[in-house]
């Protein structure tokens, strides 16, 4: 168990490419760490730098306060779980658990035992025998896992564990990863790009992009306070909804009509020295049918009224998609976010907005619905650095 | 071939069974013609009787018996044996660059290589001949190692690069990450998985160097060097007025015992390794 | 390219890095070459200098038994060759073994191959089988098929024409040399054609026998379309090699009743003849005849060479 400290680390491949720039993270000791972020972004980088397969070109990494640059892999006393498994094809699940073991000259018996605890633990036993060849996608990478918990290592590095599973299994495994770790209070890093294993599985995420850390903080604290358009677009399922508002005199004109600002978001605006120009985030679930409030609950918020394009019933909620005319808000942030999603939605006649109702709403496909939404909880962004004007830190 | 999906009927089975010893008997006949041969008496050799009417082993013991066979049989062993150990390195060198690292002229290597492979041998005879006798390699065992080596190349570098490139170099990285030396993670993760394919090309080599015929009797001229291929062809029997049928047919026997023991042991190493370059292709 | 224009860009800011960035490139590029050199060196100059020296060769006069006459005669030795007839008997012989046989392979080999990939029973002895020919030596089989062939000795002779002298005959002579060329080639290219089968997907004939295709369509319409990049590199390779023929005619007629290939009349210029001038001329022109050859195949069917890997595709 340990902490690893990543200050100002920077790596640069022999071709040129900047993979990751100036990192700072600490990783303090048990703790679950979570690096996601679109592909190509450095998650993978970053952990071979931490795992010593891939050297720092500048910068310093530090595991229980001992700089380790310049260590071998072998001499970090780090497991790491790789996407494809990378079991020995030629040794059985016993010799691949035993493997780094053997390495590390333990003797026979503990060797044993310790293999057979773990495939006990990860419910192994009867396939201890058998090649990786033959074994399901779920149990090899179970025998990964299991290779990795043998020795006890320090800290265990996860590179997409599980995106080769099938969705079910995904679900599944999550879990047991989850248990596995808090069982063994081993220090982990763990990389994704799914959003609900980054979600639900770490005490804190990372998000990177480009090889630059966005921001780093609890799962919550990522959804509520971004930092910038890039974190908010990236992080929740479906995405925050984006429009593009002009700010004047405390109001802000939107597609969805003029809106007052709050006193709290007022202050926030002021002090971040807001543009006039900028972008306004609304998460789905910051919307509701305007006919099942009261009158109370309707004055706190704006409401507008638009034809639902598409309604899905997810039984205990409904996302009606609406399209807003007008001008698309438009910025480098969210036209990577859209590039990574693959949506090719960009109508040009205006943007496409999702909101999350109430089962009770009576809301119906190219009907009319009135629609109210919460106007304390949006989230203003400059566009020309993606930067949240609403942050309160 | 009206085989899809459907378990096999005892009808289909027949019918493939009956195919199937069409085949053996096609690849076997001519072998066995010549084991037959070999076993013939001298007074039944020319009774053109498929199945020898009397056996004897006076043709085995005939040509043990000569210094000829014997030197020849040293010079095929270990002429081929040492192309196929340098061949094999070199090509494995060579493969590896090929496979796994980025350098300029890597596709020009592997051109070159495949223009070897089709090279017609006989434009090489003339020139080598002079220039062997020219740096006195003629008639010596470097003197045919060589162009064996050469024509042996761009054969083990195709298997052993398509061998390669099937190995999942990642374990590499989790040897490490499992407490490995950077010589340990070799010998113990990516040896094991190197060699059945280093294994199957050293065989294909071998073969290829065994065989030869041209070379052997085009850059030899004494028996210091000869080949039994080479020297098969000069077998007089034990006297000049001998029909030296029994005996070139004991020693193609002879020659044609590991062969047939790499096909029986091998089999699927050899298909593997002659049909993985062509499905890169 | 990018590199350079990097480079000056923001060298102040890291030149350590930058060092690094080209250090690590270059030692990759390094390895790779010494890696390849040894094997590179010895093709070279087993292959590479021979062939020039041949070139050089053929222009002059050079006969090993009137070495003092060795003089420079430009193209005297091409004309003196290609207006010989034995020249371009044994060039048609050569021809016409390579067609025939290679024809007759594809068709074997072909049948070959579907039985060693979809037979029922005794796979694994099939495939054993099928090696020996691959494998046996080329010298030994052609001593095979010779007495067997050879008046009173040979099974098949007496089978077939106990009454005549089958190899002195032209005709019969080159059918038997076909025939052994035939029998010992089959395995290999069954092998490669075998390598192509296995690419075809079994849902792609399964589908194919769904929308109504006869077992014959499913292969002329499926199998071959899919295969015709194996199918493309077993030819090219059988057609260069057949080209080549010299082992079999050597043992089997020694070219006698012009049953020579060009690999033969070379053979015999130097050893019988010792006239390097010739010889190296007919070297010279059986290299650019299989130059010729390899250029037709890929200029007619395209880019599916063998070992084109996948940079070079692109
Ligand atoms: N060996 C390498 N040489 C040069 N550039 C590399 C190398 N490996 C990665 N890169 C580059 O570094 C950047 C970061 O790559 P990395 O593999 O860390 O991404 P990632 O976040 O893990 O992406 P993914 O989610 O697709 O796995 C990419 O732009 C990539 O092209
Ligand atoms: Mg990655």
């Amino acid at each position: 168990m340990a902490e690893i400290v990543l200050d100002k680390v920077t790596k640069r491949y022999p071709d040129g490419a900047l993979a990751v720039s100036d990192v700072d993270i600490t990783i303090g000791d048990g703790e679950f760490i979570i690096l996601v972020g679109p592909s190509g972004c450095g998650k993978s980088t970053t952990l071979n730098m931490i795992a010593g397969l891939e050297d720092i070109t500048e910068g310093e990494l530090r595991i229980d306060g001992k700089r380790v640059n310049e260590r071998a892999p072998k001499d970090r006393d780090i497991a790491m779980v790789f996407q494809s498994y990378a079991l020995y094809p030629h040794m059985s699940v016993r010799e691949n658990m035993a493997f780094p073991l053997r390495l590390a000259h333990v003797d026979n018996a503990t060797v044993t035992k310790k293999v057979e605890e773990a495939a006990r633990i990860l419910d192994l036993t009867q396939h201890l025998d058998r090649k990786p060849g033959n074994l399901s996608g779920g149990q090899r990478q179970r025998v990964a896992m299991g290779r990795a918990i043998v020795r006890s290592p320090k800290a265990f590095l996860m590179d997409e564990p599980l995106s080769n599973l099938d969705a079910k299994l995904r679900v599944q495994m999550r879990t047991s990863v989850a248990k596995l770790q808090r069982r063994l209070g081993t220090t982990t890093v763990y990389v994704t790009h799914d959003q609900t294993e980054a979600m639900t599985l770490g005490d804190r995420v990372v998000v990177m992009r480009g090889g630059l850390v966005q921001q780093v903080g609890s799962p919550q604290a990522l959804y509520e306070q971004p930092t910038n358009l890039f974190v908010a677009g990236f992080i929740g399922s479906p995405s925050m909804n984006f429009l593009p508002a002009t700010l004047a005199d405390g109001q802000l004109q939107t597609p969805l009509g003029p809106v007052p600002l709050s006193d709290r978001i007022r202050r926030l605006v002021e002090a971040a020295n807001a543009p006039s120009e900028v972008i306004v985030g609304l998460r789905p679930e910051h919307f509701e049918d305007a006919a099942l409030l009261d009158e109370g609950e309707r004055g706190r918020g704006g409401r507008f009224t638009a034809t639902v394009d598409v309604l899905e019933s997810m039984g205990s909620d409904k996302y009606a998609y609406f399209t807003v005319e007008g001008e698309t808000a438009t910025s480098a942030e969210l036209d990577e976010l859209a590039a990574e999603s693959g949506s090719t939605e960009m109508t040009d006649d205006g943007s496409q907005i999702v909101t999350r109702l109430s089962a009770a709403s009576g809301a119906r496909e190219g009907a009319e619905l009135e629609v109210w939404f919460d106007e304390d909880k949006l989230l203003l962004f400059d566009p020309s650095d993606g930067r949240n004007l609403t942050y309160a830190g | 071939m009206a085989v899809i999906g459907a378990t096999a009927s005892s009808g289909a089975k027949t019918r493939w069974a009956l195919i199937d010893i069409v085949v053996v008997i096609y690849a076997l006949v001519p072998v066995l013609w010549i084991v037959s041969l070999s076993f013939k008496t001298k007074e039944t050799l020319t009774d053109g009787n498929f199945i020898p009417r009397s056996w004897t082993l006076q043709n085995y013991r005939d040509i043990f018996n000569t210094s000829e066979f014997l030197r020849a049989l040293l010079n095929s062993i270990g002429i081929a044996l040492i192309a196929t150990v340098i061949a094999v390195v070199l090509g494995t060198m060579a493969a590896y660059a090929i496979a796994r690292l980025d350098f300029p002229g890597k596709q020009l290597l592997v051109g070159a290589s495949l223009l070897i492979a089709m090279f017609p041998q006989v434009s090489l005879v003339t020139p080598l001949f002079e220039m062997e006798r020219t740096l006195g390699l003629f008639d010596t065992w470097p003197g045919l190692i060589l162009p064996y080596i050469t024509f042996a190349l761009p054969l083990a570098i195709y298997t052993l690069s398509a061998f390669f490139r099937e190995i999942p170099w990642e374990l590499e990285k989790a040897a490490k990450m499992d407490g490995a030396t950077p010589a340990q993670a070799f010998r113990r993760v990516i040896a094991p998985l190197a060699a059945p394919g280093v294994f199957t090309t050293a065989i294909l080599v071998f073969i290829f160097c065994w065989n030869d015929f041209l070379f052997a009797i085009s850059l030899t001229s004494t028996t210091s060097s000869r080949t039994v291929p080479a020297a098969l062809s000069f077998f007089t029997g034990s006297s000049q007025f001998e029909d030296p049928t029994g005996t070139i047919s004991a020693a193609a026997v002879v020659i044609t015992i590991p062969i047939i023991l790499f096909v029986l042991f091998f089999q699927r190493r050899i298909v593997a390794g002659l049909t993985s370059g062509a499905v890169k292709g | 390219m990018s590199q350079t224009a990097e480079r000056t860009a923001d060298t102040p800011v890291s030149p350590p890095a930058k060092k690094a960035v080209s250090e690590g490139k270059k030692a990759e590029r390094k390895l790779g070459l010494w890696l390849c050199a040894p094997a590179a060196l010895v093709m070279i100059a087993v292959t590479g200098y021979p062939i020039i020296y041949s070139i050089w060769l053929s222009l002059q006069r050079y006969d090993l038994r009137f070495p003092d006459q060795q003089k420079f005669v430009g193209l005297e030795n091409y004309v003196t060759v290609l207006s010989n007839s034995y020249w371009w008997t044994a060039f048609g012989v050569t021809a016409m073994i390579t067609v025939i046989s290679v024809a007759i392979e594809l068709v074997l080999g072909m049948g070959l191959a579907l039985v060693m990939h979809r037979t029922l029973v005794m796979r694994g002895l099939v495939r054993t089988v099928a090696l020996i020919p691959y494998g046996i030596v080329t010298v030994v089989a052609a001593f095979s098929w010779r007495y067997a062939w050879t008046q009173d000795t040979g099974y098949l002779a007496q089978l077939f024409a106990p009454d005549s002298a089958l190899l002195t005959q032209r005709v019969p002579a080159l059918a038997i040399i076909i025939l052994a060329e035939v029998w010992k080639t089959v395995p290999f290219m069954a092998l490669l054609l075998m390598a192509g089968l296995a690419l075809v997907p079994d849902d792609l004939l399964k589908a194919a026998s769904m929308d109504g295709a006869s077992a014959w369509q499913r292969f002329t319409k499926v199998m071959v379309p899919v295969m015709k990049p194996a199918i493309l590199v077993a030819l090219l390779f059988r057609t260069l090699d057949a080209f080549r023929i010299f082992d079999n005619i050597f043992v089997l007629t020694s070219g006698a009743q012009e049953t020579g290939s060009v690999s033969m009349q070379t053979y015999n210029n130097l050893i019988k003849g010792l006239n390097l001038g010739i010889g190296s001329t007919m070297s010279v022109l059986i290299f650019i005849a299989v130059a010729v050859i390899a250029f037709i195949f890929i200029k007619v069917f395209g880019t599916s060479a063998p070992g084109s890997d996948d940079g070079r595709k692109r």
